[in-house]
């Protein structure tokens, strides 16, 4: 023991080792995870900064490390707030990745969970199930969407708290197994961290998702239907442009998400314009094209109210 | 051989080497994760070679990614029960196995009294042989204390 003690003692880099912060950012092929979150995720540039920032500091800090500048495991603990479908879980199925790659986590999977994966139905539930989602975890970044749901204040007895009080502990003594990522409205987010200032100080890193604006509702439409080897006919896109404009302001409202589940019900819609014209020549490229009424028979445009509920189902209270 | 010197039993795998550490053993559960076998851990203070069956400290783990969360409960585990056997078992589910495929001890009592060799005399001058742990003449928990 004494032995080692001595070997880092005498390794100590002088102040004038040359430190290639470079070399070190190509090595961890970080730039690749950032480019495809640029290519992959339209708008979200207060989104993209922050990572990149957070990417940044992480990597300065493990290269203080090597020169022994410090020693403990940054916190890396994150809160994801922003409205349903701006990307949340996209974003930090990234993260996962770029923690990974800058090896602050040894696997690199994520494990999405909600209040219902935490907590139990009864007395000794709870801890048991807490435990098995983080064990899965370990090596990876544990995801708590709408993590104010464990805490109930309006029931005193409600195992929510127990399941943080282990998330707490967790959150500090396994820092190098596990990062924790809460994601949730703001303002419920607010409210959740103002009644448990444990939670609060063991994160470090809080980012926000604004929602999309229109033309970069559009724009991820163009993605995602590109994606699948669709694509909308120029009258089509005029009347998704429409879509958007009326779907934003109807309830339920779940930015990218109501995009993907407005483009699968087209493509539905598509499917039985091309079977209903049969008899009708079509070519391939009918096959891949949306037309206005595949869009214009939305709910969205006769009655003014959404198709489904595209979001998450709002508290009663 | 049952018992050895100094009496430590020797069940399993590792179990002649000087215990495991705790990153040789985070290593050999790693190699179990790498197989998909779910990870076990068990205890029990009756470490008769013939009882197969320990018990099971918490559910089998299954669909994880690291160690770190089995050793985890190993510790906890140790925690509990300071004083028994404690082994992590590897259980490989594929078809034709369905079987242990690792078993190997993580924790023992501080000490190990071993087994005492009990020799029958049966007619026609033949011999018959058992061995009885001295810790189980008392009851369960209070073994190795
Ligand atoms: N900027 C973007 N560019 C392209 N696609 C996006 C973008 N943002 C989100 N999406 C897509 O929208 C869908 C919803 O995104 P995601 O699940 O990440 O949202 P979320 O914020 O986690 O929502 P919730 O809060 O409801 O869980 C996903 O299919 C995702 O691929
Ligand atoms: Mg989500």
């Amino acid at each position: 023991m004494s032995e080692t003690d001595e070997d880092t003692q005498t390794e100590i880099p002088p102040d004038d080792t040359e430190v290639d912060l470079e070399a070190e950012f190509h090595s961890s092929n970080v730039q690749e995870v950032l480019d495809k979150l640029d290519r992959e995720l339209v708008g979200l540039i207060p989104v993209k900064t922050r990572i990149r920032e957070t990417a940044a500091l992480l990597l300065v800090d493990r290269v203080r490390k090597q020169m022994q500048l410090s020693s403990e495991t940054p916190t890396l603990h994150m809160c994801f707030t922003g409205n349903p479908g701006t990307g949340k879980t996209t974003v930090a199925l990234r993260m996962a990745e770029i923690l990974h790659r800058l090896g602050y986590v040894r696997e690199g999977h994520l494990v999405s969970v909600t209040r219902d994966d935490l907590v139990g139905q009864y007395i000794g539930h709870t801890a048991p199930k807490t435990k098995e989602v983080i064990k899965k975890a370990m090596g990876g970044v544990l995801f708590i969407d709408e993590a104010y749901y464990l805490y109930r204040p309006e029931n005193e007895r409600d195992y929510g708290q127990e399941s943080i009080e282990i998330l707490l502990q967790v959150m500090e003594n396994n820092r190098d197994d596990l990062v924790v990522i809460l994601a949730g409205y703001k303002d419920k987010m607010d409210r959740f961290f103002h009644s448990n200032p444990g939670m609060r100080s063991r994160i470090a890193h809080h980012i926000d998702f604004p929602d999309y604006r229109p033309d970069e509702l559009l724009a991820i439409a163009r993605l995602m239907l590109a994606e699948q080897n669709y694509r909308f006919s120029p009258e089509a896109e005029k009347a998704f442009a429409q879509y958007i404009e009326k779907r934003r302001q109807l309830e339920h409202f779940a930015n990218a998400r109501s995009i993907r589940n407005a483009l699968d019900r087209a493509r539905l819609r598509q499917a039985n314009r091309l079977f209903a014209g049969a008899g009708r020549k079509l070519t391939k490229r009918d096959l891949m094209t949306l037309e206005p009424d595949d869009i214009l028979v939305s709910r969205v445009f006769s009655e003014g109210r959404p198709d489904t509920v595209d979001g998450a189902v709002p508290e009663n209270t | 051989m049952m018992s050895n010197h100094g009496n430590r039993i020797t069940q399993g795998q590792f179990s002649f080497l000087p215990d495991l550490t705790d990153e040789q053993i985070t290593l050999q559960i790693k190699y179990a994760l790498k197989n998909n076998w779910a990870v076990n851990v068990e205890y029990t203070d009756d470490p008769h070679p013939r009882n197969t069956y320990w018990e099971m400290f918490g559910m089998p783990m299954f669909d994880l990614k690291d160690p770190a969360g089995i050793l985890m409960e190993v510790n906890e585990c140790r925690k509990t029960f300071p004083n028994h056997y404690v082994r992590v078992t590897a259980f490989d589910s594929t078809r034709g196995w369905e079987t242990p495929r690792m078993s190997f001890i993580v924790n023992r009592p501080k000490n190990e009294p071993g087994y005492r060799l009990i020799r029958e005399e049966r007619g026609g001058r033949s011999m018959g042989y058992t061995i009885v742990p001295y810790a189980t003449d008392k009851p369960e928990g209070e073994r190795y204390v």
